[in-house]
């Protein structure tokens, strides 16, 4: 497997998220990928990049371009050095939420669910890295 | 270093004329482009102008510090032409090169003056440059500032613009959304809508996203606060424009919109509302 392109993002503030909803979309519509793959890619990133921007403190998203014998893919990574997350089972749990109620607690499930590959890891005090691909 | 300074300026400027001419060269050779912004005649004014306040305040002693009292009305008017610079489109560039393009002729009247005291003659260009350089930077400054007010003024005159509630039929409202939906903007949204709903008496308020790109859980939960507000007024809200895409993400993502009336398009939901009012659309034979 091969990287054909990447490119860093910051994602520290809501603006900073736009901008990287919209490097998703652009790229995966350059890989001609379909409507519905996209808006997929694109809302996980947005969950992801939310809970990055909200929990995590900030950090960074990297986009990749990949090359798999014959297959295309996208694949994002979103990194902080933020809290971490204590028991990752129970933060893939739809509902589980620590903010309080602030939302619904179906972000890291629902990204899950929507995208091809994912993976996480996270290490409390250190931060969490989640890593999502698309293949076409 | 300021032996001699207010002899060699004041004959420099005896030249004005030269100068000007000179001086709108060079600003011509460094705007070719964009003659169609600004006109020779608003050049030579500015220019004329220019020099005008500059040249009083070049007889002071003072040649290094701006901020004093001597060299206010320069700035003042370096501050008005770098604002108006600003809006007109010019880049930060082109609006400092008004100042920049001033030191050719001025080095080229000084070499003339003092051209046989080398000396002499390095202190004045070190003097002059540093002076035009500060002056320089200054427009850039303002012009920067100008551009903030701008976005600034932009900014909120989006949020305005972005977020209208539109009356379908009497007692039915409509707010098509266009674009990402933050905290600040559902706040805007929901509180036009909310009040549109009393101030006409509406009993129905359709909310369409056709317009929003992204349909998260955030989204999501803004929309139903939105629809939460508006039946605790009385009124039945209906969610529109949702894309087969988004359908499909929203799914996958687990959201639900269970007690919410939605529809695929506005005029679906335009029509849904007229039937639950009691209305019998029919064409005539």
């Amino acid at each position: 497997m091969t990287i054909i392109k990447s490119e860093v993002l910051p994602l520290f503030t809501d603006d900073d998220l736009v901008k990287v909803r919209q490097a998703v979309r652009a790229w995966m519509i350059e890989q001609e990928f379909s409507l519905v793959t996209q808006t997929k890619m694109v809302t996980a990133s947005s969950e992801l990049g939310r809970n990055m921007v909200v929990y995590g403190g900030g950090g960074c998203a990297r986009l990749e371009c990949l090359n798999d014998f014959d297959r295309r893919g996208i694949r994002v990574i979103f990194e902080d050095q933020g809290p971490g997350i204590a028991d990752i089972s129970q933060a893939l749990t739809d509902g589980f939420t620590t903010g309080d109620g602030l939302g619904l607690g179906l972000g890291l499930g629902g990204a899950k669910r929507l995208v091809n590959d994912f993976e996480i890891w996270s290490e409390p005090g250190h931060g969490t890295r989640v890593t999502i691909t698309m293949w076409k | 270093m300021t032996t001699n300074k207010q002899g060699t300026i004041e004959k420099i400027f005896v030249h004005q004329k030269e100068i000007i001419d000179e001086w709108l060269h060079e600003q011509f050779a460094a705007l070719s482009a964009r003659q169609d912004l600004i006109s020779e005649l608003d050049l030579r004014r500015q220019s004329t102008e220019f020099l005008a306040l500059f040249t009083p305040a070049c007889s002071t002693d003072n040649l290094t510090d701006i901020t004093q009292s001597e060299w206010k009305p320069v700035l003042d008017f370096l501050g008005s032409v770098s604002r108006s610079r600003a809006i007109q489109g010019f880049s930060p560039s082109e609006t400092a090169t008004f100042v920049f393009s001033l030191k050719q002729p001025l080095f080229a009247r000084l070499r003339q003056e003092v051209g046989a005291d080398a000396v002499l003659l390095a202190n004045e260009l070190w003097n002059t440059t540093v002076l035009i350089d500060k002056l320089g930077l200054y427009t850039t400054e303002v012009y920067q500032k100008s551009r903030e007010e701008i976005i600034k003024h932009q900014q909120a005159e989006m949020l305005e613009l972005s977020t209208p509630v539109v009356k379908l039929w009497e007692g039915i409202l409509a707010v098509p959304l266009i674009g990402t939906l933050d905290s600040v903007r559902t706040q805007v949204v929901m509180e036009n809508l909310l009040q549109s709903i009393v101030d006409t008496g509406s009993s129905f308020a359709i909310v369409d996203i056709t317009g929003v790109p992204t349909v998260d859980t955030m989204v999501a939960q803004h929309l139903l606060k939105t629809v939460s507000a508006a039946k605790l007024m009385g009124a039945n809200c209906i969610i529109s424009g949702i894309r087969p895409q988004i359908a499909e993400s929203m799914v996958h993502l687990g959201l639900e919109f269970s007690d919410v009336v939605t529809k695929a398009t506005l005029a679906d939901a335009l029509v849904y509302a007229l039937r639950q009012m009691g209305f019998v659309i029919n064409k005539p034979a």
